[in-house]
């Protein structure tokens, strides 16, 4: 018992100098050294300051003439991520997605008529896991090029250009599923605007 | 569905399927003591820990001895974790200036990693100093993995061998399993991971103003070294409170299959190299397909479940797949793939919000845990669980023939199968009981967050994760009240939910595994009787189907009434709460 208790003591220290210390701290600095923009958050600059990381996604409600991320239960808070936790039969659920379905049909329907409920891809009216998710999908994006081309007042060809240059396919085409990066769609329409 | 939904799947597990025998047969050598490629790196510092703990890694244990060690190794490391958490405040690495944690989370969190659950009452980018997470959790998410593939490898030596009472030395299992399998692999992961785009830094939070002027802070840390450890060694405990879905923890395609990859590899490996070891791989290859079909099962369930819908979204107008808590870069495939695999093996980890699948869609992952989490499982822990299982089949089989039962030749007596009772059952009594006095007294009410079945459903989630030492939530539920003010001020805990689930998940961990390292030392010194025409086989297709029937029939059938009264309801009724 005594040579165990020890034993293990000794193990302990060690055990968390190799891996609490050394693993985390060597894989650190190699990734920094190797990897410097993406092992810091793949910052995105403009004008030389940081507005964000093309990782995670942020509110653009307050400019109406900019691709919308999709609904966020924590106000887009990356340093305090949390599920919406809804249960699937949730009455506030249901309400959530009725408030959200209605804001997007009045934000989108002006450029695209014909647009119902039943039209509306269902990311962009459920919220994101995260909290923070950089991309839409391919068809909610394509919604709001619509939108986004006449407020700025670009030929929707070229939007939808945008929405093509900006989307992340399938990785090696075959894992994942396709979206559109919003930080990197709208600093391109910010850009073509200029 | 889609089938490009479909083929992903697939191709999924046939690179898993191709990758089992390798990793398999590594591992057999590995601790057969056997030279493999990186004895020539990796021999001086093993050598190096066996004499600062002084011990001899040739002096081997019999049961009692091994399973003395492990208690008190177990409990030394949860009692050092408690004490990092209770002291994070004068801790250095800690640029956000997090103070030291209350009783009774630390509590909860510190049983919760030690025995690999990785459970997590407290949000990690809110809660918990770049120390903390570091010396640890990365260390436990290493240690508690480590602890159960060593059980495992003595618990094989209990079949495998043909006389003698020793089953191996615990030090020299856990060391060489931190050295040769976990180390190198989750070096290797860390790099392609940090390289698709997680984070892996020291530095403080990063304030930026948002392309439309609002101000916002990026958390960030060392994640990618612990994001590796945490799906390989099935714990699950993320950096970020939202775990995988986080996109500085899991950013693409790429990264999602890695990291479920990096789930299954050892478990999965695991079964090849019991094969090896017991002398037949078709007999490790016999308990890999009871694995994979009861996997795939549930894959297929909650894949359907989820890209059908969910009422509350029916209800509004909204057509489509169920994308409450869902990532676009994942889909409903990946989320289902994912969600179904976390929860066979004790991982934990999540990719998109549990609580908001579908009532049917959210009884696979908890009917998943029902199993016992032998379907894979914990790392080691899955199998010497699964091995229970077996015993138990060959015992119900040989009930039906009349013949003494055997498995790889060694008979199974009355003793053993006591103590694969006491193994098996242990846990769906303690959940059982958790679950009710939670849901029957006032104890349990502050934790919960949804109303109506699905209120029942997290609580009985809660407890069957944590007694199976799985980790993943139906997040809703909640054992901490986090604080508004920053640092941390003022947070306390809900005492009876991180008291009971602490207990669960010692109760959970420790009494399989006490079980089936006494069944390895009853076997261990039992002779083996040469194949005959009356053997009942084992390596056949129809044992498998009766095992997978025995698992069925004693895991998930008492869960049945519990599982009718939560997600069921949910899943049947367009009704909402």
């Amino acid at each position: 018992m005594r040579k165990d208790l020890i034993s293990s003591l000794v193990a302990i220290v060690a055990l968390t100098v190799m891996f609490g210390l050394a693993y985390p701290l060597v894989v650190t600095g190699v990734s920094q050294v190797v990897f410097p923009g993406r092992a810091d958050g793949s910052q995105v600059k403009k004008d030389g300051k940081v507005v964000g990381s093309r990782l995670i996604g942020q509110d653009f409600s307050k400019d109406q003439s900019l691709f919308q991320s999709r609904p966020s239960p924590t106000d887009y808070n990356p340093a305090g991520t949390a599920f919406s936790n809804l249960g699937p039969n949730s009455k506030d659920l249901k309400d959530a997605i009725v408030k959200n379905a209605a804001a997007y049909l009045k934000r989108e329907r002006p450029y695209n008529r014909g647009l119902t409920k039943a039209g509306i891809p269902p990311d962009a009216v459920q919220t994101s896991a995260s909290g923070v998710d950089p991309q839409i999908s391919v068809a909610n994006a394509r919604i709001q090029a619509g939108r986004v081309a006449a407020r700025n007042r670009l030929p929707k060809a070229k939007v939808l250009a945008l929405v093509k240059d900006n989307t992340d396919n399938r990785a090696l085409g075959l894992f994942g599923e396709p979206g559109v990066n919003v930080l990197d769609l709208n600093l391109a329409i910010q850009g073509a605007t200029r | 569905m889609t089938v490009q939904g479909w083929f992903q799947i697939v191709l999924f597990f046939v690179v898993l399927t191709a990758l089992t025998p390798l990793i398999g047969g590594y591992m057999a050598r590995v601790f057969g003591g056997e030279r493999v490629f990186l004895t020539p790196v990796l021999g001086p510092v093993e050598r190096l820990f066996y004499r600062l703990m002084r011990t001899d890694p040739e002096r081997e244990q019999d049961w009692k001895g091994y399973a003395r060690t492990v208690i008190v190794f177990n409990l030394l490391s949860f009692l050092a974790l408690y004490l990092i958490l209770r002291t994070q405040g004068i801790h250095p690495f800690n640029p956000q200036g997090f103070h030291s944690g209350t009783w009774d989370v630390s509590f909860n969190t510190a049983a919760s990693f030690v025995t690999n659950t990785n459970w997590q009452f407290y949000a990690g980018e809110t809660t918990l100093s770049n120390f903390s997470q570091m010396a640890g959790l990365t260390v436990q998410n290493f240690v508690s993995a480590a602890v159960g593939i060593a059980v495992l490898v003595a618990v094989i030596r209990g079949f495998s061998r043909r006389s003698g009472k020793t089953l191996g030395n615990f030090w020299a299992d856990l060391i060489r399993s931190l050295l040769y399998v976990l180390l190198p692999i989750s070096l290797i992961g860390a790099f392609v991971l940090v390289s698709q785009g997680v984070i892996q830094t020291l530095g403080a939070n990063i304030d930026f103003t948002t392309l439309t002027g609002a101000k916002s802070t990026l958390a960030v840390g060392p994640v990618a070294s612990q994001e590796v450890i945490k799906e390989l060694g099935t714990n699950g405990g993320g950096f970020f409170n939202v775990n995988s879905a986080m996109p500085f923890e899991n950013p693409n395609g790429i990264s999602n299959v890695l990291e479920l990859l990096l789930i299954l590899i050892i478990p999965a490996g695991l079964t090849a190299m019991f094969g090896r070891m017991v002398g037949s791989r078709r007999q490790g290859w016999a308990l890999y397909s009871a694995m994979l079909i009861l996997l795939v099962v549930g894959v297929v369930v909650v894949y359907a479940a989820e890209a059908h819908g969910s009422p509350a979204q029916h209800a509004a107008g909204v057509l489509g797949g169920n994308f409450e808590g869902k990532e676009t870069r994942f889909g409903i495939t990946n989320s289902a793939l994912w969600s179904a695999i976390t929860t066979v093996t004790s991982c934990g980890a999540v990719n998109a919000a549990l609580d908001s699948l579908t009532g049917i869609g959210g009884a696979v992952p908890m009917s998943n845990m029902m199993l016992g989490e032998v379907v894979f499982g914990g790392v080691g822990s899955g199998l010497y669980g699964m091995l229970l299982f077996v015993l138990l089949a060959v015992f119900i089989a040989g009930l039906m023939v009349g013949r003494t039962p055997e498995y790889l030749g060694k008979k199974i007596e009355a003793r053993d199968v006591k103590l694969v009772m006491i193994g098996t059952l242990a846990m769906p009594l303690l959940v059982l009981f958790a679950v009710s006095l939670a849901t029957a007294t006032k104890y349990g009410a502050p934790s919960l967050f949804n109303a109506g079945p699905q209120g029942f459903s997290e609580h009985l989630y809660a407890y069957t994760s944590q007694a199976n030492n799985n980790g993943s939530a139906f997040a809703g539920y909640t054992g901490y009240v986090q604080p508004n003010s920053p640092g941390n001020t003022g947070a306390f805990g809900i005492t009876y939910a991180d008291i009971a689930g602490g207990l669960s998940m010692f109760v959970g961990r420790f009494v399989p595994l006490l079980a089936a390292l006494a069944v390895a030392g009853s076997l261990v010194s039992k002779r083996v009787a040469p194949l005959g025409p009356g053997t009942m086989r084992t390596d056949t297709p129809i044992f498998v189907v009766l095992l997978i029937g025995v698992i069925l029939l004693v895991a998930l059938l008492t869960f049945v009434p519990a599982l009718l009264l939560g997600p069921v309801v949910q899943g049947l009724t367009p009704q909402l709460f």
